[in-house]
């Protein structure tokens, strides 16, 4: 061991720890820069009226009551479309299924969908739901579209959350006379519902910011209604921001930043909600 | 041998007739002859990995939930052969086979809930009658006194000794007719295990009671029937106090005395 190689290892040592300092600041600066221009430009637009008024030519009079209404809409859906789905078939894969040749391919395919470009699942929603099944540009086409898509974020995760629970309780409940049903539905479900619960939101706060998909499937970008049924048009406050952003006056660039507040604030309260009930429900064994 | 003891004291409660298992290719069990009288305490000891574990697991078809497991030869319980029975039958025989797993595992829910929850997945809706059973229970387990006012609070408040009674008290609310038990105080201090263990001789006049113990002196107290496992056989299988002064095989003694395992 010579002085010199001792003096080049701390180094090493000292700068790696800034470098990985200045990794982790430079996303959190990023995102601070971001949000303080958003908020710069879009906090003195953000009015009551600006919520409540529907879209239209004059910016000054544009609001995005039926973009939120629309995601509103759209989030309820693909909730109610997406969670049985994917928490039916986490629980088939993670407690029914045998371990197979075949099972082991359907699991590396819900895997691989989760990580497919959104504007895909557009297609396969305009393709399926628009067109073969002739909803049109409706609000379930929409959800629809959006719930194949968080369908594997869901599986994939609640599957995991199933994993968590020990089977040394599984084992428990199945010594006490307990069937595979009454197991699941009393002992592991409820261990594994806050693992679930947080799963199905963020995912659900990822369906809300998708603009893309909804684009393909036919959502509209001027709505001057609130939906009032599924087979109702839509639009959606990421189509709005998009549409915004594209024209070429100022005053609607300031639109499209209160609309992206109004959108940030329903992701980050979804956000807070998965975050309060992972520490909150979490159960110790 | 086993004729003799059939004669003499009764019928058998659980009769084993060349019981082999395979987990995929490793055979764990091999050729297994096995019978225990009603109302006795079996013990059964041997090293990490010898089989007894498998074999208690066998008994009420604990197996069954790992894949890729093969069984060979009869287990009769009552005189019934229990691996014909239908899948949809075998949570009738766990309500007749309770069991007690080596780390208390009591289920996330009030203590309460805990020991009502064999008799709710068994269809038991009557509020009384699971009030009294579970305090009948508790009773039998030497718990009552001590949870009495906090049956709401978790069973994770509860020391593991006391959970471990719990268990015990859970496994008996759905009145079984015979009890397993797997290593029952292997994770608790000497003075919880000194409770389990009147515990067992309490239950001894209504239940059939097996145990797997890695406690020699465990075993000698709280049993009448000692198998000795070794290598996935059963090497001996005796009366308790037999296999302790002067057992028959040589392995029995090198293992009992210490000398290897």
């Amino acid at each position: 061991m010579n002085k010199r190689y001792e003096t080049i290892k701390r180094a090493k040592d000292g700068a790696f720890k800034y470098f990985g300092l200045f990794c982790t600041f430079f996303g959190l600066i990023m995102l601070a820069i971001f949000i303080g221009n958003i908020l710069f430009e879009g906090l003195g637009r953000l009015s009551w009226d600006f919520i409540t008024s529907y879209s239209s030519r004059l910016p000054e009079k544009a609001g995005i009551l039926s973009a939120l209404m629309g995601t509103v809409w759209i989030m309820v859906m693909t909730a109610l479309l997406a969670i049985p789905g994917g928490i039916g078939a986490a629980i088939y894969l993670e407690m029914y299924a045998k371990r197979t040749r075949f099972g082991n391919i359907v699991e590396l395919n819900i895997a691989n969908l989760a990580g497919i470009p959104s504007i895909i699942y557009g297609l396969l929603g305009l393709e399926i739901f628009t067109y073969q099944l002739q909803m049109g540009g409706s609000l379930l086409a929409g959800a629809m579209t959006l719930a194949l898509l968080i369908l594997p974020i869901i599986i994939v995760a609640t599957r995991e959350a199933l994993k968590a629970v020990p089977r040394s309780l599984i084992e428990a409940s199945f010594a006490l006379g307990a069937t595979k049903w009454q197991t699941i539905r009393r002992t592991v479900l409820p261990a594994a519902s806050s693992g679930i619960i947080t799963s199905v939101i963020i995912a659900l706060s990822r369906a809300i910011g998708e603009a893309a998909p909804l684009i393909v499937v036919g959502a509209l970008a001027y709505v001057p209604f609130v939906p009032t049924s599924p087979t109702s048009d839509f639009t959606v406050l990421p189509i709005q921001i998009f549409n915004w952003v594209s024209r070429p006056q100022k005053a609607f660039l300031v639109n499209a930043s209160a609309a992206i507040i109004v959108l940030l604030c329903i992701v980050f309260f979804m956000n807070a909600i998965a975050v309060y009930l992972r520490i909150k429900k979490k159960i110790k064994y | 041998m086993a004729e003799k003891l059939k004669k003499a004291e009764g019928s058998f409660k659980i009769e084993s007739k060349d019981v082999h298992l395979y987990y995929g290719d490793f055979h764990a069990l091999k050729g297994i002859n096995l019978s225990m009288l009603e109302n006795t305490v079996t013990a059964l000891i041997g090293p990490s990995g010898c089989g007894k574990s498998t074999y208690l697991r066998l008994l009420n078809r604990m197996n069954d939930l790992i894949p890729d497991i093969q069984i060979k030869g009869q287990v009769l319980i009552d005189g019934q052969d229990i691996y014909q029975l239908k899948s949809s039958e075998i949570d009738h025989l766990r309500r007749n086979v309770g069991m007690v797993f080596q780390k208390p595992n009591p289920f996330p829910k009030s203590i309460f809930e805990n020991v009502a929850y064999g008799l709710r997945v068994n269809g038991i809706t009557d509020k009384s009658f699971i009030e009294n059973q579970v305090e009948k229970t508790l009773r039998e387990a030497a718990l009552w006194d001590e949870v009495k006012d906090k049956l709401k609070k978790s069973a994770f408040e509860l020391s593991g000794g006391q959970q471990q009674r719990l268990c015990i008290a859970r496994a008996l609310a759905i009145e079984p007719s015979i009890i397993l038990m797997d290593e029952p105080a292997s994770a608790l201090d000497p003075i919880s295990t000194g409770k389990i263990e009147d515990l067992i001789f309490q239950l001894k006049k209504d239940f059939t009671i097996i145990i797997v113990t890695h406690n020699m002196q465990q075993a000698g107290r709280v049993s009448d029937f000692t198998g000795f496992f070794y290598l996935g056989e059963l090497i001996e299988f005796d009366k308790t106090k037999k296999i302790f002064t002067n057992p028959s095989k040589q392995e029995t003694e090198n293992y009992i005395t210490g000398r290897f395992g």
